[in-house]
């Protein structure tokens, strides 16, 4: 008998963050246990929970899943988000590597230093506007299909949504060359497990401030 | 009729050697076309080839696929190498994604300053002999078996015998204190299509050297 699903981390967005929106998309509901102290990070290292003494962990149908791919490889499968054939998945595995990697860069703008956050912002603007969100605007455009992989929506979409808030977040003019990742962010933002993850009081996290960004570092201790 | 997969990524490791190693071990014969300049880079993204401008890229199938994952994942479950239910896939999934963060460790390696290499080193044989390593060691010697999912190969077996063998041309004892990571390295490295690839004149390539940096800098730098 599986419980709902119960996500190890900080309480923050971090590396967990699209396995929240994927679980709330796929209108699954799950339990959070925030990692607070280096100690509780500690307990979870010592009492063997995690397969690589990081986090995120989600325990999930008698699993200690660790790896955010792992995690939302499977949570995908389980909830039909992930492609009907190994085309399909090839698609979609290809799609949100993209979005994986500008993600990334967003990531660590958190964490660097002062002196270089222009310079990671200015290469985070370009890699949007002249290498990522053409190729996905080129996909739509492609089939002319409300969603990304076969004409249903997939991860594919949900994780290029999310990411399309986070570069709103940094810069609203950023998509404006792009119909149609406005129509599916619109689109996707309008679905009903979607438009209650957006509303206030969901589960969903907002930006790093100055002091959970401080907690964060002593609890990952990172210097 | 789908032809032989083809290779497009300079000719040496970098990103393209799991595919490599994957596309080997299940026993299928591919092409490859090396980059060496950055017009052949430029030519590739003019002419639309590359979803994100980046390589690697294969041919395949009738696809231009991009992003290691996205082909290794391809690769694998079109050849068997990823577990025969959800839950094997999972722990395949699993494994494979820790690997692959100690694998970065080796692939980012050679473009480090000539006086942050060594310390790399020291760093990259920690993560290797404290984190990872344990992990497999235990796996292996709880279940007995030859592979670590499901008592078949799997592309958990392909990237953790590519890292160890990767490891052990920096350090060659970095096994030392796993006996069942030994037995592992031996047994699957006799698994008759990777024997294969481990011989010489195989399409496994040697490790990077200053030809190989200088090589891609030229290539890839703006």
């Amino acid at each position: 008998m599986a419980g709902k699903p119960k996500l190890h981390y900080f309480n923050g967005r971090g590396r967990m963050e699209s396995t929240r929106w994927l679980l709330a998309a796929a209108g699954v509901e799950f339990e959070e246990k925030f990692i607070e102290t280096p100690e509780d990070l500690e307990n979870l290292q010592h009492d063997g929970s995690l397969m690589f003494q990081q986090v995120p962990m989600v325990e999930i149908d008698g699993m200690k899943l660790v790896q955010t791919r792992a995690i939302l490889n499977y949570i995908a499968t389980k909830y039909n988000l992930y492609g009907k054939d190994i085309k399909e998945r090839a698609l979609i595995d290809m799609y949100i590597e993209g979005v994986a990697d500008l993600s990334e860069l967003i990531l660590h703008l958190v964490i660097c230093p002062p002196g270089e956050k222009d310079a990671k912002l200015a290469l985070i603007k370009e890699r949007t506007t002249t290498r990522y969100f053409p190729a996905y605007e080129k996909v739509l455009k492609s089939h002319g299909q409300d969603y990304l992989v076969g004409n249903k929506l997939s991860r594919a979409d949900i994780h290029l949504v999310e990411l399309l808030y986070y570069v709103e977040e940094i810069d609203s003019s950023l998509i404006a060359n792009f119909p149609l990742l406005k129509a599916l962010k619109a689109r996707v933002s309008n679905l009903p497990t979607v438009k209650k993850f957006l509303q206030p009081g969901s589960q969903r996290k907002p930006p790093m401030d100055e002091k959970s960004f401080e907690k964060a570092k002593k609890i990952f201790k990172i210097k | 009729m789908e032809g032989r997969p083809k290779l497009h990524y300079p000719n040496g490791r970098g990103r393209m050697e799991s595919i490599r190693w994957a596309l080997a071990a299940a026993g299928v014969e591919f092409d490859e076309e090396f980059l060496e300049t950055k017009e052949q880079l430029q030519k590739l993204q003019n002419d639309k080839h590359l979803l994100f401008q980046q390589v690697p890229m294969v041919e395949i199938d009738g696809m231009k696929l991009v992003q290691t994952r996205s082909i290794l994942h391809y690769i694998a479950e079109k050849h068997h190498l990823f577990g025969n239910n959800l839950k094997e896939k999972t722990l395949i999934d699993m494994y494979v994604e820790g690997i692959l963060d100690l694998l970065e460790m080796i692939i980012m390696h050679p473009f480090l300053k000539p006086d942050d290499q060594q310390k790399e080193v020291v760093s990259m044989t920690e993560k290797a002999v404290v984190r990872y390593f344990p992990v497999f060691e235990k796996i292996l010697r709880d279940h007995g078996q030859t592979f670590l999912v499901g008592n078949q190969l799997s592309l958990a077996d392909v990237i953790l015998l590519q890292t160890i063998l990767a490891l052990e041309e920096k350090v060659p004892d970095i096994l030392s204190a796993f006996p069942h990571l030994q037995e592992f390295s031996v047994k699957i490295s006799n698994v008759p299509t990777i024997k294969r690839f481990l011989e010489p004149g195989s399409k496994k390539k040697p490790p990077p050297d200053d030809i190989y940096v200088r090589s891609v800098y030229a290539i890839f730098a703006p």
